[in-house]
């Protein structure tokens, strides 16, 4: 029987799952797409751990991040739910010495942690623009007829790059077609796009921030070596790619739910059996005030788990009382 | 006459009295909320800033509920507040509202004739005593309702049982809304304040500060800056709001126009930085920012709506106040279209950022990651 550690990254466009031993090991790692239904895609990812899993293991910590963090942790009882940014750094900071930059490019999101003498002491993370994410160059492989997989090589191969208007993504579709109506060669204008993207991120979350080396580069699009070159041609100096750089997130909350477990905490984990379970989402509008909460209800095999979504915590409460779970914010 | 107002967080508690007092049939408008914003996001001009879509969104409220006059403050400030009064005369009169009286309150700037003019129109009588006794009623109340919410902002990360403090707090809102007139308003404010003094505290929790600076109406407004004071008080963390509506009136109203301020030290402060008034309250921004970060506080937060200027230039000067300090800084800008997800994770994480630092001078290294 080993010790581990279980971290869960919920996020829009893929779910990661990390098994991690005391010694900070990576046992298994699950990387399966979200697809709009994150509490499937947990379970899928946790028949993916059981089959690929050799050895007997006790979990002593559980922890989830993401966009669908809250989720998760109702859904399999985690003990540390951490936003996207914490976490990222954390696993960064644990895997890769003397990091000082970390740029992450997501499914929908992307961002960028500044880190000083190992504390994040700055990030900033995308607003109102999604040009400088995965799902956008997910978008574009689709329309170019290429797998997302081959983008990077394809990049790599291009002499000249066509400038694409990286500001929107809409818009740099536009400009993307034009360039293609135009004759453009498409590596050079995969390679525009991987320009552009990085153009956007570092105009976006990048301006007024110093950028110093070693920088990581982590998230999905991490495997992009695409994006990779772009950003060193940018910089002007390395940009290192973990290993295990699609699932730092994930990674990240297991170093956490390691550290709460070392501070003498169990665990509320429920168990891989989980994946077998049934669960039901409903949805309520409390009318009692003019806020018109839309409560969200949570039933696994018809017993009721969690409920959040109210601002006056009137419905949330009433299931805390059972169940302590940690206050959503 | 009926008199209706637009909302900025507790001002109507105060503007509540100061009408009644003055014996003025009045209309609080239901407290913002999404539908306000969503009707004056479908009247106003896009690019506006959130407030006067909001303001628009009370208005309805109120005409819904009977009233045919507006009173509004206005500002003279070279910054787009000053042309609301105007705008939103205009708005109303393209959405079919003609016969509604605006009063406007502006601040006298010396020109206190007519001041007095539209004070007069508003009180419906002439008799200065009364409308000063008025005034300095509501004042008061102002003075008191600010006070229960630094009562709110000390006690949120210090209470044992969760959720004590806004439950007293929205009772409060609740209750006064019932009340007629200043003694009796006055005994709701202190009972709730008494209640949330008196909530019992858990004494051995970390409390991290964090000050707030911005432009007054999304500090001030709960609805518009997301409930962010709440957020971090849940989180365990002290708020200090740099502007308060009491403050700002005793400024604009009395102080200013006789050339003395109480905002001379923030000025002061700001001055390395940047050393003129540039419109709103950039100077005053930056100038709390720089305050807050010599007072020791562990992090800053801005606020601003989209599009505002003032704030805009403010927001570029912070990162070298933050890098001069060591003092870390985060920027929210709201607008209709702000989601509330990604708002809590940047908190989140600015305070976990937070934590992190406050750890590491404690201990000389972190807990975790090596």
């Amino acid at each position: 029987m080993k010790n581990c550690y279980l971290g869960i990254d919920v996020g829009s466009v893929s779910t990661n799952i990390v098994l991690m031993g005391e010694d900070k090991k990576i046992l298994v790692k699950a990387y399966t797409r979200t697809q709009g239904k994150p509490i499937e895609a947990i379970q899928r990812g946790f028949k993916e751990i059981q089959t690929k899993l050799k050895e007997k293991v006790i979990v002593k910590g559980v922890g989830s991040t993401g966009s669908g963090r809250h989720l998760a942790s109702m859904i399999v009882g985690a003990d540390i739910v951490k936003n996207e940014i914490t976490a990222h750094g954390i696993a960064a900071l644990s895997f890769v010495d003397g990091v000082r930059t970390i740029l992450e490019i997501g499914g929908q999101d992307s961002k960028i942690i500044l880190l000083r003498d190992g504390v994040i002491s700055d990030f900033a993370m995308n607003t109102v623009c999604a040009a400088g994410t995965g799902s956008f160059l997910d978008r574009q492989a689709a329309r170019l007829g290429i797998e997302i997989e081959d983008f990077g090589d394809e990049a790599l191969k291009s002499a000249n790059a066509v400038r694409i208007a990286g500001r929107c993504a809409v818009f740099a579709e536009s400009d993307m077609i034009h360039k293609q109506q135009l004759g453009h060669n498409q590596e050079d204008i995969i390679k525009g796009l991987c320009d552009a993207l990085v153009r956007n991120f570092l105009n976006n979350l990048g301006k007024g921030k110093e950028i110093l080396g070693p920088v990581v580069f982590q998230g999905g699009v991490a495997a992009n070596i695409g994006i990779k070159k772009s950003f060193e041609e940018a910089l002007g100096f390395e940009v290192y790619v973990p290993p295990h750089h699609e699932v730092m997130g994930a990674i990240g909350c297991c170093l956490l739910a390691q550290e709460h477990h070392i501070k003498g905490n169990k665990t509320k984990f429920e168990g891989f059996e989980l994946a077998n379970s049934g669960y039901q989402v409903k949805g309520i509008e409390c009318e009692d005030c003019a806020n018109l909460c839309e409560v969200i209800e949570i039933f696994k095999d018809d017993n009721l788990m969690a409920r959040w979504g109210d601002k006056c915590g009137k419905w949330s409460d009433l299931v805390k009382e059972n169940n302590e779970n940690e206050k959503l914010a | 006459m009926k008199v209706t107002f637009p909302h900025m967080g507790n001002q109507y508690v105060a503007t509540k009295i100061l009408l009644e007092e003055l014996g003025v049939d009045i209309v609080v408008p239901a407290e913002c909320n999404q539908e306000a914003l969503n009707i004056g996001t479908q009247h106003s001009p896009e690019s506006i800033c959130l407030p006067l879509k909001v303001n628009i969104g009370n208005y309805m409220k109120g005409f819904k509920e009977g009233a045919d006059t507006i009173v509004l403050t206005g500002s003279c400030g070279p910054c787009r507040f000053g042309y609301y009064s105007i705008l939103q005369k205009e708005i109303l009169k393209d959405m079919g509202y003609d016969d509604i009286k605006v009063i406007l309150l502006d601040p006298p700037q010396g020109d206190y004739k007519n001041f007095i003019d539209s004070v007069t129109e508003l009180a419906q009588t002439k008799n200065p005593y009364k409308i000063l006794r008025a005034l300095k009623k509501a004042i008061q109340i102002l003075y008191e309702v600010d006070a229960l919410e630094e009562a709110t902002h000390y006690k949120r990360p210090r209470q044992k049982q969760k959720g004590l403090v806004d439950r007293y707090y929205d009772q409060f809102h609740k209750d006064v809304r019932k009340v007629y007139g200043y003694k009796e308003t006055s005994r709701v404010i202190e009972k709730a304040r008494q209640d949330i003094l008196n909530i019992e505290e858990e004494p051995n929790r970390e409390i991290l500060k964090i000050g707030i600076i911005g432009e007054i109406y999304t500090v001030i407004e709960p609805f518009v800056n997301l409930n962010i004071e709440k957020k971090l008080g849940d989180m365990g963390i002290e708020v200090h709001r740099s502007l308060k509506i009491s403050h700002w009136l005793t400024e604009h109203l009395f102080l200013s126009p006789l050339n003395l301020t109480m905002e001379g030290k923030t000025r002061k402060a700001a001055e390395p930085y940047i050393k003129t008034m540039i419109g709103g309250h950039a100077r005053e921004t930056v100038g709390h920012g720089v305050r807050y970060a010599q007072e020791g506080f562990d992090g800053i937060i801005q606020i601003y709506p989209f599009t505002c200027m003032p704030e805009i230039v403010a927001q570029s000067i912070l990162p070298k106040v933050e890098t001069d300090y060591n003092t870390p800084y985060l920027c929210l800008i709201v607008d209709e279209m702000t989601g509330e997800a990604g708002f809590n994770t940047r908190i989140e994480a600015f305070t976990d950022l937070l934590q992190r630092r406050k750890e590491l001078r404690h201990n000389e290294k972190l807990l975790s990651g090596n």
